[in-house]
């Protein structure tokens, strides 16, 4: 069975590539916002990246959804144009903007060529710093999102992620969805979406990077002429949340033939000093990777999925240690079971020297594989701003996973694997699980 | 379809028009392999892929989903590999793998450091042509694949709706058959259906092999005669035949109702002509004709249907000529609040009607064909997505020379061009129109 393996162990003594020449610039601007540059002139395009601290979570709890649908609205008209004649001078400019609303970010991902940078940048500023939001055009989105929230009511895995949110996070903003409710939505006024784009948008929170075909100068003329006249200070950050995590099963009932399963556990801050151990873990356990122990116990084992994963999420307010899967009704109660075995198992007999050593290979080989574009690197720099690292993680990133010792992983196995916290929200109509227990 | 479970699927983004000529180098080796190179230096990384001219549509009768069901299994071993290995090796080499099956194509890939491609094509030339399998695999894995079905599909109103629209648009191709597959048909796969697939496809003279990122062309030859070249190209590869669609000449409609269903919505799709190699230029008055009519917030159907009448929320319009057999235009709406499923194709189709009368608008086709001068620009951050692009050409029918012709022979379509290729596709009676809707609403 295993006759290949000594090819490989010989492979595998080979020393890691290097990284990505990813050389970043860090550059104040005369307006006084740090931006983050890699500078690469081989295409003649630019991508920005800009992201507002505090996003959804910002919004009072009767105004459930007014982030989402003000953000929705950034593109629908400004300045001078409404919303048809700046869809049609974005389309001449041949510029894509994006505009997302997360539960702790606004972000903006901008690409333009650089033949009309200045014009392309123009536009985006207008819509940043004056959307009209015209009637028309707020009534047009509403219906969009009132359209969609209609969808998820009867979407197994919408019913599932609200009703998750909704028990751990309770009556914290984490715990309303994104884009909130039917009701709400359709009370919000425009007064409501001028007063959250007021809280959203400000200088204090803002994170930018640049890559592509700018130089510095050009990037700080660019960035200060986009940011000049936002407000300095926006809406106060929410407070943490408290997690209502306690072991058990919640069964939402619906009509489907795959029952569709979330869980979690407490999980760990990103500046926690055993961040990268449990990160290491959660790996071996069930994260990304298809080596993983849930994968193969589940999956390839016992066929009793497509896929499973577990993740480690990080919010500014709140830390989980979360996963998905789905599986036949008939089936799923097998499912859980093998995951709350699993969850015990690795905290009672933690993992092997080869799984560390496996996981560690797979995490900082992986690495540079990522820097692969400008819009990608774009991103991770300015996700990188966002958590407070510094420029230079890149180049330290491998030895801090390398650093983490068998120790450290079952130390914090212990420390972090809670199975008497491990909840399970489960939608659908599984069989052979005890209707709502706890 | 993916093998693997992933939260985005990032392989499948529809074509966009091909671009970087000067990146890309082909050959083919003596046993009929074809092999595409793209260069790019900018990152130490490597994508190393193999596409078959293989798909569901090969399938034999009877056999639905085995072209999927096959995908999965070669990732179970060899006679040098553990079953499992394959993967586990990519990962400790801290790479990336994967796999997807389309109706005219099945596709292997794997994401890793550059200096690791021999090992990758070690590893894939293998499982070209040593797979071994056995009951085991084939009952787990059959319900993995059963499982898919039931994510991808039976819980979601929407796939099933589009399974019933293609059944009901293809007649007598297998077309009309999902890629996964038909339920009942899956739950019978059996090891000698995998492995009958398997013999019959998986050969160096019915492979693709592209490589793209941070090679050199010259070195990936000598990789890729070492280990593709010696295997032996199949003498028996049999052609690719497939029945063709017979001439539709009745409308056909059908409504699927579905408790699940909150947002009605109605779609229809018209059966029309594919990119064919030396002859691409109707293909492209259609794609332009569905960028014009639905390809944004400027488009007709857009600024009729949403800014207008306000009879919508979301319309739009559809086509993708990379296809082996005939290809379908798509046109979807999704009614406003209180505007009947009736109502709103009687708006679309009005719609359609006013746009054969006015024609394009000089403007707009302008500013797209501006777009897809840059899309070419955007196109060269990604290499992978330029490489796959001649992986599906290539098993689709296209040559390298069409992909790289494709760009201009869009930039030459005339306003003329798209109105001739809009009065063939709107032929009501080569059509399918289909009401998606909850079992409660009464139109």
């Amino acid at each position: 069975m295993m006759r290949f393996v000594l090819t490989i162990a010989a492979l595998l003594s080979t020393a890691l590539p290097a990284l990505a020449d990813v050389k970043i610039q860090e550059i104040t601007t005369p307006g006084g916002t740090h931006v983050w540059l890699q500078e690469d002139h081989s295409i003649p395009f630019v991508a920005l990246e800009l992201r507002f601290r505090g996003g959804v979570s910002l919004e009072p709890a009767d105004k459930a959804g007014a982030t989402n649908l003000m953000v929705g609205l950034l593109e629908e008209g400004a300045g001078d144009l409404n919303a048809r004649a700046f869809a049609r001078r974005l389309e001449e400019l041949a510029a894509s903007f994006g505009y997302r609303a997360y539960d702790d970010a606004i972000s903006i991902s901008a690409r333009f060529l650089t033949e009309n940078q200045d014009q392309s940048l123009a536009l985006l500023r207008d819509s940043l710093i004056a959307p009209r939001f015209d009637a028309d055009a707020v009534e047009r989105v509403r219906g969009q999102v009132l359209s969609g929230l209609k969808s998820d009511e009867t979407d197994p895995d919408s019913i599932a992620g609200r009703a998750f949110d909704k028990l751990v996070y309770g009556a914290h903003p984490y715990g309303r969805g994104r884009q909130g409710t039917i009701e709400t939505v359709a009370a919000l006024t425009r007064d409501d979406l001028i007063k959250v784009f007021k809280g959203a948008f400000a200088r204090d929170r803002v994170y930018v990077s640049l890559v592509g075909d700018i130089t510095p100068a050009q990037a700080a003329k660019t960035v200060d002429a986009l940011l000049a006249d936002m407000p300095e200070v926006g809406a106060p950050m929410a407070g943490p949340a408290a997690l209502n995590l306690t072991k058990g099963i919640t069964v939402v009932d619906f009509d489907t033939p795959q029952s569709v399963v979330m869980f979690a556990q407490p999980g760990i801050k990103r500046d926690d000093p055993d961040f990268f151990a449990a990160f290491v873990l959660d790996l071996i356990l069930g994260g990304g990777s298809f080596e993983s122990r849930l994968m193969h116990e589940v999956r390839e084992k016992r066929g009793l999925t497509y896929g499973i994963n577990t993740y480690l999420l990080a919010k500014d307010q709140a830390q989980l240690w979360a996963g998905s899967v789905a599986s036949a009704n008939e089936k799923v109660a097998e499912t859980i079971s093998v995951i709350r075995d699993e969850w015990q198992k690795l905290r009672d007999n933690g993992v092997s020297e080869a799984e560390l050593r496996d996981a560690k290979t797979y995490l900082t080989g992986s690495y540079p594989l990522r820097f692969d574009g400008n819009g990608t690197i774009a991103n991770i720099l300015v996700g990188m701003q966002m958590q407070g690292w510094p420029a230079d993680y890149i180049a330290t990133r491998n030895d801090r996973v390398n650093a983490v010792t068998l120790d450290d992983v079952n130390r914090v196995a212990i420390r972090l694997l809670d199975p008497e916290a491990l909840r399970f929200v489960v939608v659908g109509k599984p069989v052979g699980l005890d209707g709502v227990s706890n | 379809m993916l093998r693997r479970f992933a939260l985005s699927v990032a392989l499948t983004v529809p074509a966009v028009s091909a671009a970087a000529d000067d990146q890309v180098t082909t050959f083919r080796l003596h046993n009929g392999m074809d092999v595409v190179v793209a260069e790019d230096h900018r990152a130490p990384v490597v994508t190393h892929m193999v596409w078959y001219r293989s798909g569901s549509a090969d399938e034999p009768v009877g056999q639905s989903g085995v072209a999927h069901f096959l995908e999965h299994l070669l990732f179970k071993g060899t006679d040098t590999l553990a079953p499992g290995e394959f993967s586990a090796t990519v990962a400790k080499n801290g790479g990336t793998d994967n796999a997807f099956t389309s109706y005219d194509y099945t596709a292997y890939y794997q994401r890793v450091a550059a200096d690791r491609l021999d090992l990758m094509m070690q590893m894939e030339s293998d499982r070209m042509v040593n797979l071994r399998l056995d009951e085991k695999d084939i009952k787990t894995e059959r319900d993995v694949i059963l499982e898919e079905r039931s994510m991808r599909t039976d819980s979601n109103p929407s796939s099933l709706f589009n399974e019933q629209m293609n059944a009901a648009q293809y007649l007598n191709h297998r077309y009309g058959v999902p890629v996964i597959g038909w339920r009942h048909e899956m739950e019978e796969l059996d090891l000698s259906d995998a492995l009958g697939f398997y013999r019959t496809h998986y050969a160096p003279n019915n492979a693709i092999l592209v490589v793209a990122g941070d090679v050199n062309p010259d070195e990936v030859r000598a990789l890729a005669e070492k280990h593709y070249g010696a295997i032996p190209l199949n003498p028996d590869l049999p052609p690719r035949l497939r029945p063709s669609e017979p001439r539709q000449t009745a409308e056909r409609r059908l409504t699927f109702k579905d408790a699940r269903v909150s947002q009605p919505y109605i779609s229809r799709s018209y059966l029309v002509p594919e990119r064919d190699s030396g002859t691409q230029k109707k293909a492209a008055a259609l794609e332009l004709l569905a960028e014009i009519l639905g390809g944004g917030q400027t488009s007709v159907l857009t600024e009729k249907l949403q800014f207008e009448s306000q009879s919508a929320v979301y319309a739009a319009a559809y086509y993708n000529g990379m296809s082996l057999d005939s290809a379908t235009f798509n046109l979807v709406m999704v009614p406003a609040e209180g505007v009947s499923l009736q109502q709103a194709e009687d708006a679309l189709d009005q719609t359609l009607a006013d746009f054969m009368k006015t024609g394009v608008d000089a403007e707009q086709l302008a500013r797209i064909k501006k777009q897809l001068r840059a899309d070419e620009i955007f196109a060269r951050d990604d290499v992978s997505e330029i490489a796959s692009r001649y992986g599906r050409a290539l098993t689709q029918g296209l040559t390298i020379k069409d992909v790289q012709d494709w760009p201009d022979i869009l930039q030459a379509v005339t306003a003329d061009d798209i109105m001739a290729a809009a009065r063939d596709a709107f032929d009501k009676r080569q059509s399918v129109t289909g009401w998606l809707m909850s079992d409660e609403v009464t139109q």
